[in-house]
């Protein structure tokens, strides 16, 4: 039984928000107390490896499907339907009516959003011609390349000015160019106001697109958080080329530093990289470089959501 | 709820006019000219055959006076016994050798004789291989001939007589229930399908994310019933068009229902639209639990067969409304319509049928509902995991 919360929205409040959200399919849990806050007019990125419970997350946060249990609140309403005129959605599988005209398709997926199919239409024709398919417009949809077939579909998830945009896994089967101008689409509808939320396996598109982000494995949140907190989860990686192959300033490595090529590469200690420069130097290394390189989304990535798997894993192993 | 009747419409309308404005519809509004087609062509083949093979050709041995009077007799008795199945009359003078005269036309092929009468109209005589009833043929052929014309009566018709009245409406009731049955065979059946091609193309998340899946299926429904009643609309200024061509009088020669003809035309559509809404839900709601095309097609045997046992069920209410199978089949949801039409072309009185379209109503309803929650449950997978049998073991 969920609970019970004030169907009221307001500004400070998140677009979306799910506390603790179950989801057992047969016996199989796909989701384990999944929760998250996605701040108004932000950009949010659900990472995680295939199978790890995001499009089921993205599911039960739109309404398609209930949770076993938890709580879900969208746009201020706990009933996600209730607020299925301001959202928009592209799902992981996309499809459309193959017979159906490209504008008669947008405006279509308009109207399913409350939008009038004459207002639908004549923006359906201002959108296709802004993004090059103005010749298309007319034309079925079986007719269509697949990334133009996308494209219409991406078009018709925003035709009717959404507030909340949840896309599953856009930027899957797009060539580099449109995924490129995906993002573009993705930080104009956010500097418009509209809060996004998309799932992506690639961390590039999430490391330069989202404000924050949530890595779910085995269907828990490992992390939540902005991502510079996710990078921060690693230490530094220290790369160190020296004049001298030995010597005292060998004691100053951790004991995990490993060769690659004429480099040293190690996590910069605890101490930081004052006392280390000191050892180096006092023991006679001769430093030609010496790197301290911040960690990218993507390490961060494989070491939560690897580490929070390999936890699953045991903890399944245990039971 | 404006947001639910949004949803339909956009979903019915989507559907309509997919459904509509597609060539395989104008081949949808021909289907009926295919059995007429059919049973023109192998009825008018059967026909000439049985007409060439089954109706006994006897050979008249008389004078041109004797077979004109013959002649006319049978046609003053075709009226009475069917021109078709009364036996035909050649005449031959009569040659020298009689016996010799007798076995050539036995044995002739053209036209195939089956028997010679003879011998005039005192002592006649027949020789051949009739059957008993083609004999009485002859007999009363002889006879009336004899007496040169039948007795005159004074007729005077009135209206209808009870007798007549109930059989004539009975006879309302079966047509009525049987077009019912039929055109709703024929067109619910497309509703099995009706899924498929939203869980094929995956449009169905889009859909589930915007509008509740009752809105799906209600829309669903509607926009069929909408393209179904445009046929049955093209069908029905067909057919009346065909019988006032056809028939003597024209429409107006119809059996006339207990309720009247406006009462009935209108309570017709309202079962109709019931009958189709109840059976399409029941079949959108299975069909909507089919992944593929083959398991549709698997799907759709079982299903005829079971609106025939409907028909059959329903039927039992003709010519008996009010006995307790009768009064069964209007309360059973999915015979009701059926079973209604039925009564409504022998039993006055509009009241049961006011509570029977709010009772099918309520039906179509609570079909639609149970079938949205098991497509929810089943097809996108949703609510919780705990089913009611584990529940009362916990």
């Amino acid at each position: 039984m969920l609970r019970q919360v004030q169907n009221v929205a307001s500004d400070t409040a998140p677009a979306v928000e799910a506390i603790d959200i179950v989801k057992d399919f047969n016996e199989t849990r796909a989701v384990d107390g999944v929760s998250l806050a996605v701040p108004a007019g932000s950009i949010y990125g659900l990472l995680g490896p295939n199978g790890a419970g995001k499009t089921t997350t993205l599911r039960i946060l739109l309404g398609i499907i209930d949770p076993s249990s938890g709580l879900r609140r969208v746009l201020g309403r706990e009933r996600p339907l209730d607020a299925a005129e301001e959202i928009g959605y592209l799902p992981e599988e996309r499809g459309l009516y193959p017979t159906m005209p490209a504008r008669e398709a947008i405006a279509f997926m308009g109207a399913l959003r409350g939008l009038p199919l004459a207002e639908g239409r004549r923006r359906a024709d201002a959108l296709l011609h802004e993004h090059g398919l103005g010749e298309w417009a007319k034309k079925p949809i079986r007719t269509l390349s697949k990334g133009m077939a996308q494209t219409v579909q991406l078009l018709g998830t925003i035709i009717h000015k959404p507030r909340l945009i949840v896309l599953d896994e856009p930027f899957s089967g797009l060539d580099a160019i449109n995924q490129a101008r995906l993002e573009e689409l993705i930080r104009g509808e956010a500097d418009a106001g509209a809060t996004i939320i998309f799932s992506t396996h690639v961390i590039a598109h999430a490391e330069r697109l989202c404000e924050r982000i949530a890595i779910i494995a085995g269907g828990r949140v490992a992390f939540e958080g902005r991502v510079d907190e996710a990078r921060a989860r690693l230490r530094p990686i220290v790369r160190l080329r020296t004049r001298n192959s030995a010597g005292p300033w060998l004691d100053a490595l951790p004991a995990a530093a490993r060769r690659e090529g004429d480099e040293y590469v190690f996590e910069l200690p605890e101490g930081g990289p004052e006392p280390l420069l000191k050892a180096l130097i006092d023991g006679g290394a001769g430093i030609e470089t010496l790197a301290i390189e911040r960690p990218g989304l993507h390490d961060a990535f494989v070491a939560i959501a690897g580490n929070a798997a390999a936890a699953a894993m045991a903890e399944e192993k245990g039971e | 709820m404006r947001q639910f009747i949004r949803g339909a419409f956009v979903i019915a309308r989507r559907d309509f006019a997919a459904t509509v404005l597609s060539k395989a519809f104008i081949l949808f509004l021909l289907t009926p000219l295919f059995p007429l087609l059919l049973g023109g062509l192998f009825g008018g083949i059967g026909a000439r055959v049985a007409a060439q093979t089954e109706t006994p050709v006897v050979a008249v041995i008389a004078s041109q006076g004797e077979f004109a009077r013959l002649l006319r007799s049978r046609d003053q008795l075709a009226p009475a016994l069917g021109r078709d199945s009364l036996v035909r009359l050649v005449g031959y003078e009569l040659e020298a050798d009689a016996d010799g005269q007798r076995r050539r036309l036995l044995a002739s092929r053209d036209p195939p004789l089956r028997a010679v009468l003879s011998e005039g109209f005192g002592e006649p005589r027949l020789v051949g291989s009739l059957d008993s009833s083609a004999i009485e043929q002859v007999r009363l052929i002889l006879g009336t001939a004899r007496s040169e014309s039948l007795p005159a009566i004074r007729v005077t018709n009135v209206q209808a007589s009870s007798g007549s009245l109930d059989r004539q409406r009975a006879i309302t009731a079966q047509v009525s229930q049987m077009l019912l049955f039929f055109l709703t065979i024929l067109l619910s059946g497309m509703l099995l399908s009706q899924l498929i091609e939203e869980k094929s193309n995956k449009i169905i998340e889009v859909i589930a994310a915007s509008v509740p899946i009752d809105a799906l299926f209600v829309g669903k429904l509607c926009a069929m019933l909408a393209a179904s009643v445009l046929g049955i609309l093209v069908w029905i200024g067909g057919g009346a068009l065909l019988i006032q061509l056809v028939k003597h009088g024209g429409v107006a020669t119809l059996p006339p229902p207990a309720v009247g003809w406006p009462a009935f035309l209108v309570l017709a559509i309202a079962y109709f639209a019931t009958n189709y809404l109840l059976l399409g839900a029941a079949f959108l709601t299975i069909g909507a639990q089919a992944a593929t095309v083959r398991e549709v097609q698997t799907l759709s045997m079982p299903l005829t067969f079971a609106q025939v046992l409907l028909f059959g069920f329903a039927s039992t209410a003709v010519g008996a409304a009010n006995s307790p199978e009768g009064i069964a089949a209007a309360v059973f949801p999915l015979s009701s319509p059926m079973a209604m039409i039925a009564r409504a072309a022998e039993e006055p009185g509009l009241w049961p049928h006011l509570f029977a379209l709010a009772w099918q109503a309520l039906w179509v309803a609570i079909i639609l509902r149970l079938g949205a929650q098991l497509f929810r449950k089943t097809v996108l997978k949703s609510g919780p995991r705990r089913t009611w049998w584990r529940l009362r073991r916990a």
